[in-house]
């Protein structure tokens, strides 16, 4: 298990609905132990489609999700958190009206050692200060940022082997952002949380990620390590904005193939 | 002599008071059930009322000496019980196979079970009003004057333990902190791992029970009969006076009707006694007029 190079999540020609649309076409990935794995892809790419169905709370049409050796897709979600994959969804999803305190303890709804969550708390307290400051105000009080903490530190209240977190940057300031991924570096360098990304904001995501896929209506197009990815020209040019040539009119993007294509 | 007379007008109030009382803890108990059900699964049972009263009929059936005969307060565990698991039963079985359905059809659903529920206890017990034979039925207590029904004091009583156990399970238990949680963001509780489904029936268990100790403590009072559950529609004004999503709020409601209906009875001018009858949606109407959401209303805008 412990094995560095065996996937903690393993995803084989996935497909999915979301309706009649077939949103997911035959996606396969790979996450190992203590990487931290990105989705990049634009609005409608079926980024967020994709960590639904790998977290159970869609199901898929075919293909294999497979944690730790074990076949897990088309399960209910809450036996997927107990074998120790969490969701951190989109839009961050807490309990508004509940206290900070009760929303991180929710995370930890499927274990009952109660000894190690007490231990969890505090490491989730201690990457988070400003949530034990506000830890008894109700959750819907907090600002945009600490509301993304809190969903963060509750997912990490699971325990989890994996966590998948949805667009952590969605709607927070640049600076916000860049304090949330300084987090999410230190959680999977210090705790050795494993952790797949889904992101639009590229050029953060590949700051923190050490693999990177990108996605496009449905298809994973490029996978490659983050370093390759960030340099390889599409990615740049799609992804980081960053305009390869400065040409003569400055309008040739539309003309541009994309290498995939 | 006029002191006297006074003095007996004000233990009378009293005892007018303390009967709205012990209604309105009924019609609270109701509405509670109303409220948990919907904050749970976004749905209105309007059945609740005949819950109410197959919970008084399930309790009779044990205790009354022409049915089972069983002691009184080993039957009130029983109804409780029995209550549960009908209310487990009833999303388990049925609701559960209606999600993704709209609303309305679960709405009428429960209008319909209600029809069946109060078709079913006339023929299992009887169509006619019959009481509940209780050890404390006609004992009354002489507060220096003031005469009081140890059955109202005992519904007054009961109602307090039951919201305090409610308030205590909710706010410190993990099981009752899921349920607020699957409440407030379903998806989420999903998320982490809350099998919210099970939590949804163990919802309809709970008001179940509610049901049963609301229709116990209503049979104490008088006599029960199948069409008794109609005055869930009191209670369903109640939860709405109270914000419909708002526990305290579906209790305060509740009393508040209870309140209002002897009060209005009392003083209403010669002629004009059925006021107590539309008194309490007169008071329904003015505080949607005036608080739309209800007194206590709980609503929360999402952040984006």
């Amino acid at each position: 298990m412990t094995d560095k190079n065996s996937p903690v999540l393993r995803v084989d020609n996935l497909e999915s609905y979301y309706g009649p649309i077939m949103a997911i076409r035959g996606v396969s990935l790979e996450v190992r132990e203590g990487q931290i794995v990105t989705v990049l892809g634009a609005n409608g790419a079926g980024k967020t489609t994709l960590l639904k169905t790998i977290s159970g709370v869609m199901d898929p049409e075919k293909g294999t999700v497979v944690l730790e050796n074990e076949q897990i897709q088309g399960e209910e979600p809450d036996r997927i958190v107990n074998r120790g994959m969490v969701h951190v969804p989109e839009g961050r999803e807490i309990f508004p009206l509940l206290t900070v305190a009760e929303n991180i303890a929710m995370g930890a709804y499927t274990r009952s050692d109660q000894q190690d969550i007490n231990r969890d708390t505090e490491m989730v307290y201690s990457y988070f200060p400003i949530l034990k400051e506000r830890m008894s105000q109700a959750a819907g009080t907090l600002s945009g940022g600490q509301q993304q903490m809190l969903a963060i530190g509750r997912g990490l209240m699971a325990s989890p082997r994996i966590m998948l977190l949805d667009e952590p940057s969605l709607g927070l300031s640049p600076l916000l952002t860049e304090e949330i991924f300084a987090i999410i570096r230190r959680l999977n360098e210090e705790q050795k949380v494993t952790m797949m990304l889904v992101e639009q904001n590229a050029a953060v995501a590949l700051g923190v990620a050490d693999y990177g896929y990108v996605m496009e209506l449905g298809r994973i197009v490029m996978a490659d390590d983050a370093a390759t990815l960030a340099a390889s020209k599409d990615v740049q040019e799609f992804y980081l904005g960053i305009s390869q040539d400065e040409n003569q009119r400055g309008q040739r993007r539309w003309k541009q193939r994309k290498t995939w294509r | 002599m006029p002191g006297a007379e006074l003095g007996g007008k004000r233990l009378d109030f009293v005892q007018l008071i303390v009967s709205g009382l012990a209604n309105g803890c009924v019609y609270g108990l109701i509405a509670l059930g109303f409220v948990m059900i919907y904050k749970a699964t976004e749905a209105v049972n309007f059945a609740q009322g005949d819950f109410m009263m197959l919970g008084a009929f399930f309790c009779l059936g044990f205790t009354n000496a022409d049915f089972m005969g069983l002691n009184f307060w080993l039957a009130v565990p029983l109804a409780m019980i029995f209550m549960g698991i009908l209310g487990y039963v009833f999303d388990w079985g049925v609701l559960r196979h209606m999600s993704g359905q709209s609303q309305t059809s679960i709405v009428i659903l429960t209008i319909a079970v209600g029809f069946i529920l109060r078709f079913v206890a006339g023929t299992v017990w009887s169509h006619e009003p019959v009481s509940l034979e209780t050890p404390f039925a006609g004992v009354n207590l002489d507060f220096g004057g003031v005469v009081l029904g140890v059955n109202e004091l005992l519904i007054i009583v009961v109602t307090i333990i039951l919201t305090v156990a409610l308030f205590v399970f909710f706010s410190r238990t993990k099981l009752g902190i899921a349920m607020q949680a699957a409440s407030q963001n379903q998806l989420a509780a999903y998320y982490m791992g809350v099998p919210v489904k099970r939590i949804q029936s163990l919802v309809w268990a709970l008001s179940g029970v509610v049901a049963a100790v609301a229709g116990i403590l209503f049979a104490s009072k008088g006599a029960i009969d199948p069409s008794s559950g109609l005055l869930g529609i009191k209670a369903f004004a109640a939860a709405a006076i109270g914000g419909f999503g708002s526990l305290p709020g579906a209790l305060v409601g509740g009393l508040i009707i209870g309140l209002i209906e002897p009060l209005a009875a009392r003083f209403a001018p010669d002629g004009f006694a059925g006021v107590a009858r539309i008194a309490p949606y007169a008071i329904l109407i003015i505080v949607l007029i005036f608080r739309p959401g209800g007194l206590f209303s709980q609503t929360q805008k999402k952040k984006v």
